[in-house]
């Protein structure tokens, strides 16, 4: 024991430096391979609907009531926060359009998924998890089905597709959340609430808050049952797995919504110049 | 007790072979330079103190971990030489009873025994209830079992369950690891036997990876015993003993010995001296 101390006790900080890099490049490494496989067996043909129906029953469904609760109450937060610069500028019949735009095209997106990464996300790893130490992923294979195409590629169809729906109910009950706020609180007429909030957003906002989403939910899957395949042992390895899926998930949503935000703003500034006339 | 009839079945080319196989994980070695046969027909007993990589074997033999170095043979062949695909057919013809059962979750006992031949066999559903319901049976579990849930089983049903998943798919290996472990001393008795029954009525090879004295006397025909790598000499073999269950009480080596006997030796003055 004291021999191991001694050793880390003579790691220098470049030492510490690159042992965090490999780290890091080792784990995204794995990861991409791990995607690859799911992708592999993805194409190689659908699971059973007995094995996709009950994991789209977890993501949709059991998923509706939390998606409800966050999306209502992210369009009132929105109305609260956003009236009082609004009435400054005698501009608070607006109120709709700028609860609808960032409901659509950020908040919508990415509240769900984060909500998702921590319902489903944590659920998915701390299942797959417990089957990896209860060695139930190894008796998959010992009864002649691939892990992957059991377990992991129900659980991504499932996200791909839900998550996206998810979204999209959370945008509708958020901007349902806003216009009673605005109209039975904050007194903003209800035909100007709707007015601007139909008219400020286009298709082009609405399509990249649904590709966010459909990014954001194969992100959740492949992340969590990730974690979840290389669980550690016992209660505290599943434990960990399943903060760690939520976690990586959570920094995984940020950074692609980044990305995708900066490669949607490139591709609208594109079709402006292409198409000046059209509107987007 | 039952009679041992089985040591008379005819000795052929190995069904499973390890050839120079070793395994780590990281930096730790567990298995060094393993070599022995299993043959056709016989029940073979795996022993070793925990953590010598008795479960490691049984895992490389299946397929399920690849070795470090080295190769397992099936049928003489060795399955590093085989694609995906034929690793994938050739490992339904060995079953596995895990040491928890694994029986899964989500699913009843029925389902769980169903699952490998609705997975691998295009059955109709009336020849695959036959085949569970047959199954379930000789196991002596009940149909009132078969609609439960692994939760609300007792570790006895569940080990039955296990077994009777892993033999739903007729397999012609057995690889049992612990079968009789967290069992009372009946239920052990009954695991033993259904071992028995298994390779008697069903000609199954076997592959015992236990510590339990009672199973050790009763099911197998021979025994190969592992010493952990770490407390080796560093060309000393892992295997310390092979041989017949009625030497090993006998065995000229006192590690043997000390092992089959549950006596801790100079083990307790270097526990405490540490």
């Amino acid at each position: 024991m004291s021999s191991v101390t001694t050793l880390q006790d003579r790691r220098s900080p470049i030492h510490l430096i690159g042992e965090c890099v490999l780290a890091f490049v080792n784990g995204i490494g794995d990861l991409t391979l791990f995607a690859g496989r799911m992708l592999g067996w993805l194409l190689a043909g659908p699971p059973r609907g007995s094995v996709i129906w009950p994991t789209l029953h977890e993501v949709g469904v059991r998923s509706l009531p939390v998606v409800l609760i966050t999306g209502l109450f992210i369009g009132m937060v929105l109305a609260v926060q956003s009236y009082d610069q609004f009435v400054m500028m005698h501009l608070e019949n607006r109120l709709g359009s700028v609860i609808t735009i960032s409901l659509v095209e950020e908040l919508g997106p990415v509240l769900a998924a984060v909500m998702l990464a921590g319902r489903v996300g944590s659920a998915m790893a701390a299942e797959l998890g417990t089957m990896r130490v209860t060695e139930q992923i190894d008796a998959l294979r010992a009864l002649g089905a691939n892990p992957i195409h059991y377990l992991v590629v129900p659980r991504f169809i499932a996200c791909l597709l839900l998550i996206p729906l998810l979204a999209v109910v959370a945008d509708c009950v958020g901007m349902l959340g806003g216009w009673f706020f605005s109209t039975q609180v904050l007194g903003i007429d209800s035909f100007y609430y709707w007015f601007h909030a139909v008219n400020f957003v286009t298709g082009f906002d609405v399509v990249t808050g649904l590709v966010k989403s459909l990014f954001f939910g194969a992100a959740i899957a492949v992340v969590s049952c990730h974690r979840g395949f290389n669980c550690g042992a016992g209660a505290q390895g599943v434990g960990r797995a399943a903060t760690e899926a939520f976690v990586y998930s959570f920094v995984a949503i940020l950074v692609l919504d980044f990305f995708l935000s900066v490669a949607s703003l490139e591709l609208l500034l594109v079709l402006r110049a292409v198409a000046p006339w059209a509107v987007f | 007790m039952p009679q041992q009839t089985h040591t008379s079945r005819t000795p052929e080319a190995p069904i499973l072979a390890l050839r120079g196989v070793s395994r780590s994980f990281g930096s730790q070695q567990v298995l060094r330079d393993i070599t022995f046969d299993v043959r056709r027909g016989e029940t073979l007993a795996v022993i070793g103190e925990s953590g010598c990589g008795k479960s490691v074997t049984l895992k490389l033999m299946m397929g399920l971990l690849n070795p470090s170095a080295g190769d397992v043979l099936w049928n003489g062949n060795p399955i590093s030489n085989r694609t995906e695909r034929e690793l994938h057919r050739d490992r339904l013809k060995i079953g596995f009873l895990f040491q928890g059962a694994a029986l899964f979750d989500s699913m009843d006992v029925y389902e769980n025994v169903a699952f490998g031949l609705r997975q691998n066999k295009r059955l109709p559903e009336a020849e695959i209830e036959s085949i569970v319901v047959e199954h379930l049976r000789e196991s002596g579990l009940s149909p009132s079992i078969a609609r439960k849930m692994p939760s609300e089983l007792s570790g006895g049903m569940r080990k039955r369950g296990g077994l009777t998943r892993a033999l739903a798919l007729s397999p012609e290996v057995m690889l049992y690891d612990e079968p009789t472990t967290g069992l009372d001393p009946v239920m052990s008795d009954v695991i033993n036997e259904l071992i028995l029954r298994t390779r008697d009525r069903r000609a199954v090879t076997g592959i015992v990876v236990t510590h339990d004295m009672t199973t050790l006397r009763k099911v197998p025909d021979r025994i190969v015993m592992l010493y952990p790598q770490s407390r080796l000499q560093p060309n000393e073999p892992q295997i310390v003993y092979e041989g017949s269950p009625a030497e090993i009480f006998d065995a000229e080596d006192s590690r043997v010995r000390q092992f089959v006997r549950g006596e801790a030796g100079e083990r307790i003055e270097e526990l405490f001296a540490a």
